[in-house]
């Protein structure tokens, strides 16, 4: 489809106008002095998309928790205890403002999940409008993982912001059922060049080598084995700040809970930070010690994901860089594997 | 088809296995008739076990699908939901969702070999089932050996089919208890011993062993004195789980996930991955 534009002062009465229809999330300021994912209120949009919002996009495919059944809790009730599935009431979701790299873990994450009908559900009913990048921050790196600050993966319309407009591409069927009202126009020339010239500073500072086919090349055991993953756990305090910032991080544990007769079974997210992940119920712990656990975490975006499914579980958005306690650093981690 | 929703079942049976009653098998019986009709499943494959309100659990299925109108599960009291399940009665309701993993390759590469199964403690119940479904198809193997070692007599599962398996002549068994025990007059030994023993050949064969891995550790040995090699031994790993279809992350070990590549590996695979199990 041709590019369209929208004069931002119009972005407003678009949105307004899909509001009946969707629930409208954007990074919007919060009182702590950053900006996260919240429903949009019909304020002002266009001084949130600076860099990359606190949270990652995976709470909308994959919410905290997630019910999966519900069940009657009462043992004398004629249906007690018997699994059915809750209906969903969430209105379909626009998330406006959504980085390359959290657009592109959407399209990560459902490969793991592509047999999963909560996810996959999830992904239906949920539309990214997402912006390109036109700075990265100090701890960004989309282009080593693949990604790229003006790539488009996983969204349903990708936006560059020229200043006064929104130079706007639809790249989906849910992409036209967004812009098919009357506030776009048709791009005109200078707008053209000023988009693909964008583009084109983007392209000029990709990266020459493909780390995931380097990474999928290696052996195995080479890379567990590493003589670094002592000193990249020392640190480490198990606190999963990584696991539940980061955009790829999809593990979960399946709960059971009862409150006053009525059950339900949820699924909410965990780390395999965590030494309860993989310990058994005879108290024998696969990944026991720390250091086992951060090499986990990294061979599985890093080595184990790319053997899978081909491209490494990083998207580079680098929040784990900017919020780890301890200042692990996962670009140092990917150049010590590429090295080794 | 949502991959996380049990078959609806009820405990038709329970049978304590073990002289301590940690060990308890549980006949099961899926309530539709049609979802009864359909299941099939593989030796060496497991379900979850689902009681709502407390959990899921995997547990390897010990009936043979040779067996038909049933499942059978044995399921040592540990955590919370076995706790839970062994403290549930004939008639009350369970879900079971499965059948899971890759099982024994009983259809393809077992096929025409010899059969080598060995056993420890109640890591028994799987094998129970392959040997039921090879008994059922006896002309499909050539010998079937069975090395079966617990601690006590009283520990052994499936006392009455022990016996009866030790009166078959198609069928070559050793049962096997830790030390000397009143009224006990079989093999005394620990499991590697007996295997050392009984120097099962390699030609043409296939064995498949259970048990804990300090029994495994220690009767590899023997048989690679006589021949064995890695890509003949069949082992069956286990790991914590959640949703058993390789997504949540819990099993993995290194880049498989124990619920969906395994439970079932030749020891070959297993030493190519990380001792994470």
């Amino acid at each position: 489809m041709k590019p369209l534009v929208l004069e931002k002062e119009q972005a407003g009465h678009w949105l307004k106008g899909l509001c009946n229809n969707f629930d409208i999330f954007a990074p919007l300021p919060t009182d702590k002095g950053y900006s996260d994912w919240q429903k949009w209120d019909g304020g002002d949009l266009f001084d949130v998309a600076k860099g990359v919002p606190k949270s990652s996009i995976k709470t909308f495919f994959f919410p905290q928790p997630e019910v999966l059944f519900q069940f009657n809790a009462r043992a004398s009730a004629p249906d007690a205890f018997r699994l059915r599935e809750p209906k969903c009431q969430d209105k379909p979701r626009i998330l406006f403002g959504v980085r390359p790299c959290d657009a592109r873990s959407v399209v990560l994450n459902s490969m793991p999940y592509e047999e999963d009908p909560y996810f996959q559900k999830r992904i239906q009913e949920t539309f990214i409008v997402g912006f390109l990048c036109r700075e990265g921050c100090s701890t960004c790196f989309c282009k080593w993982t693949g990604g790229s600050p003006t790539g488009t993966e996983g969204m349903d319309v990708a936006a560059i912001d020229l200043g006064q407009v929104l130079y706007v591409e639809i790249l989906s069927d849910k992409g036209k059922r967004l812009v098919g009202n009357g506030f776009f126009r048709s791009p005109t020339k200078d707008e053209e060049t000023e988009a693909k010239d964008f583009v084109e500073k983007a392209k000029g500072q990709a990266l020459d080598q493909d780390v995931a086919s380097i990474l999928r090349s290696k052996g195995l055991m080479h890379l567990y084995d590493a003589p670094f993953w002592n000193s990249v756990s020392e640190p480490c305090i198990n606190c999963g700040t990584c696991t539940f910032l980061c955009p790829t991080c999809y593990c979960f544990d399946i709960q059971d809970e009862t409150l006053r007769g009525k059950g339900r079974r949820i699924r909410y997210w965990d780390s395999c930070m965590f030494p309860l992940f993989t310990q058994h119920a005879s108290g024998h712990n696969p990944r026991g010690d720390k250091l086992k656990r951060v090499r986990n975490r990294f061979m599985h975006k890093l080595k184990y994901f790319p053997d899978r499914f081909g491209p490494i579980s990083c998207v580079g958005c680098g929040r784990c860089v900017r919020d780890c306690p301890v200042n692990i650093d996962i670009r140092q981690v990917l150049r010590s594997l590429l090295e080794i | 088809m949502n991959p996380y929703l049990p078959y609806s079942a009820v405990i038709d049976d329970i049978f304590v296995e073990t002289e301590d009653g940690n060990l308890k098998t549980f006949r099961i019986v899926l309530e539709n008739e049609e979802d009864r009709r359909n299941w099939t499943h593989r030796p060496g494959q497991f379900a979850m076990l689902s009681i709502a309100g407390k959990g899921e659990i995997p547990i390897g299925i010990a009936s043979s699908p040779t067996e038909k109108g049933h499942l059978l599960f044995t399921v040592n009291r540990a955590g919370v939901v076995t706790t839970a399940l062994h403290k549930m009665n004939v008639g009350d309701p369970i879900g079971v969702r499965g059948p899971l993993g890759n099982g024994f390759p009983v259809d393809s590469e077992l096929k025409g070999k010899n059969i080598v199964i060995i056993a420890g403690g109640f890591a028994f119940t799987t094998l129970r089932a392959t040997l039921i479904y090879m008994l059922e198809h006896r002309g499909d193997y050539e010998n079937i050996t069975v090395i079966y070692g617990a601690r006590t007599p009283g520990m052994l599962l499936y006392k009455d089919e022990l016996k009866q398996w030790q009166e078959r002549d198609d069928l070559n068994v050793y049962i096997t208890v830790d030390r000397e025990a009143p009224g006990w007059d079989g093999l005394v030994g620990f499991v590697p011993t007996i295997a050392g023993q009984v120097k099962p050949s390699p030609e043409n064969a296939a064995a498949l062993i259970c048990g804990p891995p300090i029994m495994i550790k220690f009767t590899m040995p023997p048989l690679e004195e006589v021949g064995w090699r890695n890509d003949q031994v069949y082992l069956s790993l286990e790991n914590r789980m959640k949703c058993a279809i390789g997504i949540c992350g819990h099993c993995n070990v290194g880049p498989v996930y124990v619920c969906k590549d395994g439970p079932v590996f030749t020891r070959a695979e297993v030493q190519r991955l990380p001792v994470e199990f």
